[in-house]
């Protein structure tokens, strides 16, 4: 019951922040300089006039946004001002299973990397291979992934020809291979590194000790005690992870081409696709709040201390 | 210190990377024979796939705009007039034509065996349709200023006329006519581009705005919609029902939507794509010496220049300075060293276009070191010497490339001149509006592709009235000379009018004229029948793909 309430309570929390989101998103929006229709070859004045009433953009922008947020809750994000044959709407189901596809697999490979790595780092602290595995993460951090990801195709795809350049290809295998790579890199290496600092705290705390002298043996003491509390701060990583994974994304699908959400979202702000920008803003805002939401859930079932404390 | 250390490291590991690229062709090491033993063997497989360089906004001809959605569009629908490989016109959806004595009414005999992809005849009403929809107000077009030479275009996208009161009709089912206001030579040209193509009415009333999605679209081109998965790839397959689908070899083309020139190089090199828009300007050196005889650049109709806001002090009644400005450039630094692609160094506004070849002033004949010796005393004559230099900003779009072309400028202007330039660059649509609202601009950067091959598509944007005329330069003088062209039939008499245009605007320097544009595409060996043309205008049907075999030459 005490779970219900809690996620029932965040859930409503989540309605005026959204609605921030929105207002913020539409105002700053409608304030940077330049719109949908200044284009290379100005418009007659008289078409621009059309267009303008075309798409509501002559009422007052209070009006404008009562209207929008009123077309949101019925589901309708409006057309798009660039992709003029969509809706908005339809763009946004045709590029999120993309990007959920490929942030999916990215924080399914960071995570299973990344927790092994780390594991194994603590696990033999200050050895060779922890210096070294602490190495390769460390490059994984800071080789950002618009520098990785054309090395990676230069290597993958061109000199060894064993993995496609780019292109999605339907989500083939092969084609999602470099991308989530490239994507995953940077998390796997942070993730590691969460992972081996808070394994070598829980390594020493009392209670390994106590099991220790116990005569447990080492690898069930591993699983059954140390693996648990070890975890905490990675599932608490989750939730930036998830807006990092997003944010990368968008240079991802750039460099190989996927029709994700992420180039919507820039591709978007670029053109004044006022639409656009703003339906992915806020796919993106209930997302990243719905995401949080979960994160917390399941946090509260891995820690007990956090649930009595509500 | 650790950290340090991993940091250098790695910086290291990014570097030797970095260079070996640009001196090593690092590819796999298969070599490629193409064409089979007589070199024109087809291949088994005929899908050509093409970087478009960005989503065309629509598919929708009467609403489209830029250069991705043309090229689609292109292969997707015919004009009534067609061109050749090398940008020649020929008859298209219509057989033949007959222009009127006094150049205003066109007649067009459209071909009897010109087919819709559903199998409808292509009729002359079709084009009447189309043409009215194209300059409705209705239909939101950005193109239908395109359409002003027909009788009555202008005021019906004014709103005060209805479509149907636009020039055009049919007198039988084959036959169509088109009512110009003033003689427009060239008015066939116009006919390539994509607001005069023909869109199916019966498709248009049954789907209404979706009418240009796959399995809706029905087209009269050689080629018909078969998949269009946005930011992904468009994908069209051969139009069984085309006029002309006996000499169609490809069975499907794709294009793809990439922006960034580095990732469509990459792909191209991976042998994902056989023709890219355009290349990295930075990797051009290496291309050159890896992928030559693929690299395919001819002179394109497009201009670059600097405007100057002749609305404002210091340029305002200036002309000494202007020309001062203008003469310090030496344009071959831009055009050899700073861009490399081969552009044309500018000393007029119009780049060479069939009959005409465009003004020069007399100092473009001069040496550099002539011109910047009279660009000194032109300067001083302003009023501007070194203890009072001249300071000035130029803003340009966000871009590598103008980035090098503002700083090379500035640096010469500095030198000869000792004008103090600040630059700033803008993001793209900020630009647009600075520029357009004409507030604080000193020099702005810009660049003009003609919509039609013919001088006027450049002279136009200078008339007082236009509203791409972003130096706000105003002659009178100017504007007659364009008016008498307009009013003239096509010939020397009125490319002459244009010329004196041309050459007044020159004396008068209300904009800088750098270098003119070329196209340059990367082309895989295996595809024939492209050949490079002014427009950059490019239909697969002529395009067919060659046999290759691989053979490991390791």
């Amino acid at each position: 019951m005490n779970n219900i309430k809690f996620v029932l309570g965040r859930f409503l929390g989540a309605i005026p922040t959204l609605l921030a989101l929105i207002c913020l998103a539409f105002f700053l929006v409608k304030a940077a300089p330049g719109g949908p229709f200044d284009l290379e070859r100005s418009l007659p004045e008289e078409v621009e006039a059309n267009l303008r009433a075309a798409y509501n953009l002559d009422d007052p922008v209070y009006k404008q946004l009562y209207k929008y947020i009123g077309s949101i809750l019925q589901g309708d994000f409006g057309p798009s001002f660039q992709y003029r044959d969509y809706t908005v709407t339809e763009l946004i189901a045709s590029g999120f299973p993309v990007s959920l596809r490929l942030g999916a697999f990215a924080i399914l490979l960071a995570l299973l990397f990344g927790t092994i790595i780390g594991t194994t780092a603590a696990l033999n602290q200050n050895t060779k291979l922890d210096y070294s595995v602490m190495f390769f993460g460390m490059i994984g951090i800071s080789i950002p992934n618009f520098v990785m990801a054309p090395l990676l195709v230069l290597l993958f795809s061109i000199v060894l020809s064993v993995f496609p350049a780019g292109g999605y290809n339907n989500g083939a295998f092969l084609n999602m291979v470099l991308p989530v790579t490239a994507l995953a890199l940077p998390q796997v290496a942070y993730i590691a590194r969460l992972t081996r600092g808070s394994m070598i705290e829980v390594l020493s705390s009392n209670f390994v000790r106590t099991a220790k002298a116990q005569g447990i043996p080492m690898r069930n003491i591993i699983f059954g005690h140390v693996l648990k509390p070890t975890l905490l701060p990675v599932v608490s990583y989750l939730g930036p992870a998830t807006a990092a994974i997003i944010t990368g994304s968008v240079v991802v699908e750039q460099i190989f081409g996927l029709p994700g959400l992420g180039r919507y979202f820039v591709q978007g702000a670029l053109n004044r696709d006022y639409t656009l920008v703003m339906g992915v803003v806020v796919f993106y805002g209930c997302l990243i709040i719905a995401f949080n939401l979960i994160v917390d859930t399941i946090y509260g079932f891995i820690d007990p201390k956090i649930k009595t404390s509500r | 210190m650790k950290k340090l250390s991993t940091i250098i490291l790695s910086s290291f590991f990014l570097l030797s990377c970095g260079s070996e690229e640009q001196q090593e062709c690092l590819t796999n090491n298969n070599e490629i024979i193409v064409g089979g033993s007589s070199g024109f063997e087809l291949s088994d497989i005929q899908v050509f796939k093409k970087n478009n360089g960005a989503e065309p906004g629509t598919l929708d001809p009467h609403r489209a705009e830029g250069v991705p959605a043309s090229n689609v569009l292109r292969d997707l629908y015919e004009g009534l007039v067609g061109e050749k490989p090398n940008g020649e016109y020929i008859p298209g959806a219509a057989e033949s034509w007959e222009i009127s004595e006094d150049s205003k009414t066109y007649t067009f005999k459209i071909r009897r065996d010109a087919k819709w992809s559903n199998g409808d005849d292509v009729v002359a009403e079709d084009f009447v349709f189309s043409l009215r929809r194209s300059v409705d107000p209705q239909t939101l077009s950005n193109y239908s200023s395109m359409l002003y030479p027909i009788k009555n275009a202008r005021q019906i996208v004014l709103g005060n006329l209805e479509p149907e009161a636009l020039g055009v009709y049919s007198t039988d089912q084959k036959t169509f006519v088109v009512e110009l206001e003033e003689p427009t030579p060239y008015f066939l040209s116009l006919l390539t581009h994509s607001t005069t193509y023909p869109v199916h009415p019966k498709s248009i009333e049954k789907h209404g705005a979706s009418f240009t999605r796959p399995g809706n679209l029905v087209t009269n081109g050689a080629f018909v919609l078969s998949d269009w998965r946005v930011q992904d790839y468009i994908k069209l397959d051969r139009n069984p029902t085309y006029w002309d689908d006996k000499n169609t070899t490809l069975e499907s083309v794709y294009y793809l939507p990439l922006d960034n020139p580095d990732s469509s190089l990459r792909r191209y090199r991976a042998n994902e794509l056989d023709f890219t828009d355009t290349t990295p300007a930075e990797q051009l050196p290496w291309i050159r010496s890896c992928l030559g005889p693929e690299l395919n650049i001819s002179p394109y109709f497009g201009s670059y220049y600097y405007g100057f806001n002749t609305t404002k002090p210091p340029f305002k009644n200036n002309v000494e300075l202007r020309q001062a400005l203008s003469m310090a450039i030496d344009r071959s630094v831009i055009t050899d060293i700073i861009l490399g692609a081969g552009q044309i160094p500018a000393y007029g506004f119009v780049p060479p276009v069939k009959t005409y070849s465009g003004e020069k002033l007399n100092w473009a004949e001069w040496s550099q070191q002539e011109r910047e010796d009279e660009a000194l005393r032109l300067y001083i004559e302003a009023g501007y010497s070194s203890e009072t230099p001249l300071e000035i900003e130029v803003v340009y779009n966000t871009s590598e490339n103008h980035k090098r072309v503002a700083l090379a400028i500035a640096a010469m202007w500095k030198q000869t001149l000792g004008v103090k330039t600040t630059l700033r660059n803008q993001e793209w649509k900020v630009f647009l509006e600075t520029r357009r609202l004409k507030e604080d601009t000193e020099v702005y950067r810009a660049g003009w592709i003609g919509d039609y091959d013919d001088p006027y598509t450049f002279s136009e944007l200078l008339h007082s009235e236009n509203e791409m005329n972003h130096s706000g330069f105003s002659n009178q003088e100017y504007d007659e000379f364009l008016k008498a062209a307009s009013e003239k039939n096509a010939g020397e008499e009125r490319l002459s009018e244009l010329k004196k245009a041309e050459k007044l605007m020159l004396e008068e320097m209300p904009i800088i004229p750098l270098y003119f544009y070329v196209s340059q595409h990367l082309i895989k060996p295996w595809v024939t029948g492209l050949e490079g043309n002014v427009m950059d205008h490019h239909y697969s049907k002529y395009v067919k793909i060659l046999k290759t075999e691989t053979v490991n030459s390791e």
